[in-house]
């Protein structure tokens, strides 16, 4: 039996990657939309670990609940992109920046 | 029978009221004629009801004193609205009320055609309510209220043409000069209600002798100590001298005769400018404790009648003429109550009101024959084409000036000789004044006089075939004005000034010794003995030479007043300029207010309102957001990072 402690330092490394993901990455929207998937996954990663060492369900379920929102997230997000696409004829993230003060 | 003196003098004073509102509330609804009947109605009622009311306290001996509404009550002080009737009140009741029916008749055939029609009786009628809320109060507030009352319906009829500018720069002056005297005023009535506690006359009359006894003193400047009756006094003289037109805040009345003429004749000369000196005379059981005051009053009274006199004789406005012949008279009561002799300045103030509002009148409808030219450089032999207007104008001249038998003889002789008598300081100087105001006096009134209904006719063609004397509104007022501008003076005499109990001698109070009437009254054995003796007297010789100069310059020397006023040019200048008060305000105190509120304007205005606050509050903003904008970027990894810091920032802060 592993030890709580790999599960949350594989959750945390998970964690850390997406996060350099969004912060480093400065070309692609897709990349974007996928490093949160995977900070959502290291979350869930997390949970069920605990859920696991507590003896509690609820942390399983909730990991239900959040992987049904991410999926509906990552379908939104898609179309979002698309539409984008569209109308920019790009995703780059560098040339995204209407919205600066 | 206080209940019948009670709803009697409710209903003089508010009749005035009610039809003044209804004119003015409902003048379109109503017309024209309509809006006269409405107020000459009421106010001929009120002066049918003030002569039952004269009648009743008079010579019945009746009086009233009794609070009719409480105002507001505070603490330990009552505020009321009340009324008190004695000789006084009931004198000044009838004069207001008579003159305002006189005036509220004329008008209708001076204000024909005229917009503002319903607008004009509306205010007279009001007018006629303040003034006697005014004489009837019988506490300060009252006095005040009915003081302010009468003062802004003088301005509001001063502006009464309000697009003529002349009219609304003569109706500010008046308006501003009179707050210069209200604010002594009010200062009187807080100096009363803190030392006395109440501003009910009786009860402050009551404790003026102990407080005198007392010799309270108050120190305005450290260092000075003032009689606390004094000052008082002095206060309430700085608003009579704003009401009644005295020298130095009598600049506003010159001014006031942009007006209608029936304003001038009923609130510039025979009412609202006496309001001071009923008030000081109503004020006489306090002026009499302070000898300073009385002086005070005595020298500035005396020396303005002599003073404002002089300016008339180079008016050429037939209406500026009457005008400073009412601050000269003026002066002449102020002077009488100075030297305490109340009854004379009362009684002058009756029959003033009398001729003046003759005098006016008559003016005015010389200005109607003339279509509203009042340059007496265009007139000249107006008898010809006017007879009626001639011989009043005549009566009230000869009033004016004081010659026997006409009125004003016996209550301007009685001024003189009590002046002569009185033993204030400064007595002998007003007395020299009053002497020599005389002879100025009838210069000026018969100059103009002369110059307006004799000499050569001076108007154009075309106005001298439409003139002709005016209608019956307007003469008739003229001729019930003459009748008693020729005999009240001698018939109210005797028991005015020189009986054993005269009118007013239960309404003032002097201190033993200041009764100067008493004095002269030895000399008196009657008023046909007084008529007769006066050829023997100095006064009537003054007004006498007066005409005389009058007619010499004017009919027999036609050239001989161009030659004085070269040979005299200085002298000339001084009076054109009337004596510079006028210049004098416009330098200092209208140029003076005009630097700083631009000094306000540039400074607190432009600078620290809009340039500080308004502009300075949007300016912080613009400022701020320049550097809150800085933090939006439009990177999407920019706000993904701001996020995750704040994100670890709560961690940190939770878990530690």
């Amino acid at each position: 039996m592993m030890s709580l402690t790999g599960y949350l330092i594989v959750g945390a490394l998970l964690f850390g990657i997406s996060l350099a993901g969004i912060i480093i990455n400065r070309k692609n929207l897709i990349l974007l939309l996928m490093c949160v998937e995977l900070m959502l996954l290291a979350v869930n990663t997390n949970f069920i670990a605990f859920s696991h060492y507590l003896n509690d369900l609820q942390g399983e379920i909730f990991v239900f609940f959040i992987l049904t929102v991410a999926a509906a997230e990552a379908a939104i997000g898609l179309a979002i992109l698309m539409v984008l696409f569209r109308k920019r004829r790009t995703i780059n993230v560098e040339e995204l920046n209407t919205l600066k003060g | 029978m206080t209940n019948i003196l009670h709803n009697l003098s409710l209903a003089i004073v508010l009749l005035p009221l009610i039809g003044g509102l209804i004119a003015g509330l409902f003048g379109k609804r109503i017309g024209i004629r309509g809006a006269h009947w409405v107020t000459i109605i009421p106010v001929g009622l009120s002066f049918f009801l003030s002569v039952l009311l004269a009648k009743f306290v008079i010579i019945d001996g009746q009086s009233y004193n009794g609070v009719i509404y409480t105002w507001a009550v505070s603490g330990s002080f009552h505020f009321d609205v009340g009324f008190l009737i004695d000789n006084l009140t009931a004198l000044m009741m009838l004069i207001v009320t008579f003159v305002s029916f006189m005036v509220h008749i004329y008008s209708v055939g001076y204000m024909q055609g005229d917009k503002g029609y319903q607008r004009f009786f509306s205010y007279i009628s009001v007018f006629t309510f303040a003034m006697l809320m005014l004489v009837t109060a019988n506490n300060f507030l009252q006095l005040f209220f009915g003081w302010e009352g009468v003062g802004l319906v003088s301005y509001l009829l001063i502006g009464f043409w309000y697009n003529r500018e002349a009219a609304n720069f003569g109706s500010l002056k008046a308006f501003l000069v009179n707050r210069v005297g209200d604010f002594g005023f009010i200062l009187a009535i807080s100096g009363i209600l803190n030392y006395f506690g109440t501003v009910d006359y009786a009860q402050v009359f009551a404790q003026v002798p102990a407080l005198a006894k007392a010799h309270t003193m108050i120190s305005i400047f450290p260092g000075a100590q003032w009689s606390v009756i004094t000052v008082i006094c002095i206060l309430l003289f700085i608003g009579a001298m704003g009401k009644s037109a005295q020298m130095p805040l009598h600049v506003w009345l010159p001014e006031s005769m942009e007006g209608p003429t029936p304003i001038s004749a009923l609130i510039h000369a025979a009412t609202m400018v006496t309001a001071g000196v009923f008030m000081v005379a109503r004020m006489s059981p306090i002026f009499a404790f302070s000898q300073t005051a009385l002086s005070m009053v005595l020298v500035i009274g005396a020396a303005g009648a002599l003073f404002t006199g002089l300016v008339a004789i180079v008016q050429t406005d037939i209406k500026r003429v009457v005008a400073y012949s009412t601050l000269s008279q003026l002066g002449y009561m102020i002077a009488a109550l100075g030297a305490s002799a109340y009854s004379a300045g009362i009684f002058h103030l009756m029959t003033h009101a009398c001729f003046k509002a003759l005098l006016f009148l008559s003016a005015g409808s010389v200005i109607i024959a003339m279509h509203h030219d009042q340059d007496m450089r265009n007139m000249g032999n107006l008898k010809k084409y006017m007879p009626i207007t001639y011989v009043c104008f005549l009566i009230g001249a000869l009033a004016l000036a004081a010659i026997p038998p006409f009125s004003g003889f016996y209550s301007k002789d009685a001024i003189i000789e009590a002046i002569h008598a009185a033993t204030v300081p400064g007595a002998k100087f007003a007395y020299v004044c009053v002497l020599l105001g005389s002879f100025v006096t009838a210069l000026y009134i018969f100059r103009a006089f002369f110059y307006t209904f004799h000499t050569k006719e001076r108007m154009d063609e075309k106005l001298r075939s439409e003139l002709k004397e005016s209608s019956w509104v307007v003469c008739l007022p003229l001729i019930l004005l003459a009748i008693p501008s020729v005999i009240i003076g001698a018939l109210l005499v005797k028991p005015m000034l020189f009986s054993q109990h005269t009118i007013l001698s239960k309404a003032v109070f002097m201190l033993p010794g200041q009764d100067v009437l008493k004095k002269i009254a030895i000399d008196f054995h009657g008023a046909f003995a007084m008529t007769l003796h006066s050829i023997k007297t100095l006064p009537f010789w003054f007004a006498v030479s007066g005409i005389f100069v009058a007619w010499l310059s004017y009919i027999a020397l036609p050239q001989l007043p161009s030659i004085l006023t070269k040979r005299f040019a200085w002298i000339y200048q001084i009076l054109q300029d009337k004596y510079g008060f006028d210049d004098f305000n416009q330098l200092v105190f209208v140029r003076g207010c005009q630097r700083l509120a631009k000094a306000c304007y540039l400074v607190g205005d432009k600078k620290i309102l809009d340039h500080g606050l308004v502009n300075g509050s949007g300016r912080l903003v613009v400022w701020a957001s320049a550097i809150g904008r800085k933090l939006q970027t439009g990177y999407l990894y920019h706000y993904a990072f701001a996020m995750i810091i704040g994100l670890l920032a709560i961690l940190i802060w939770l878990v530690f």
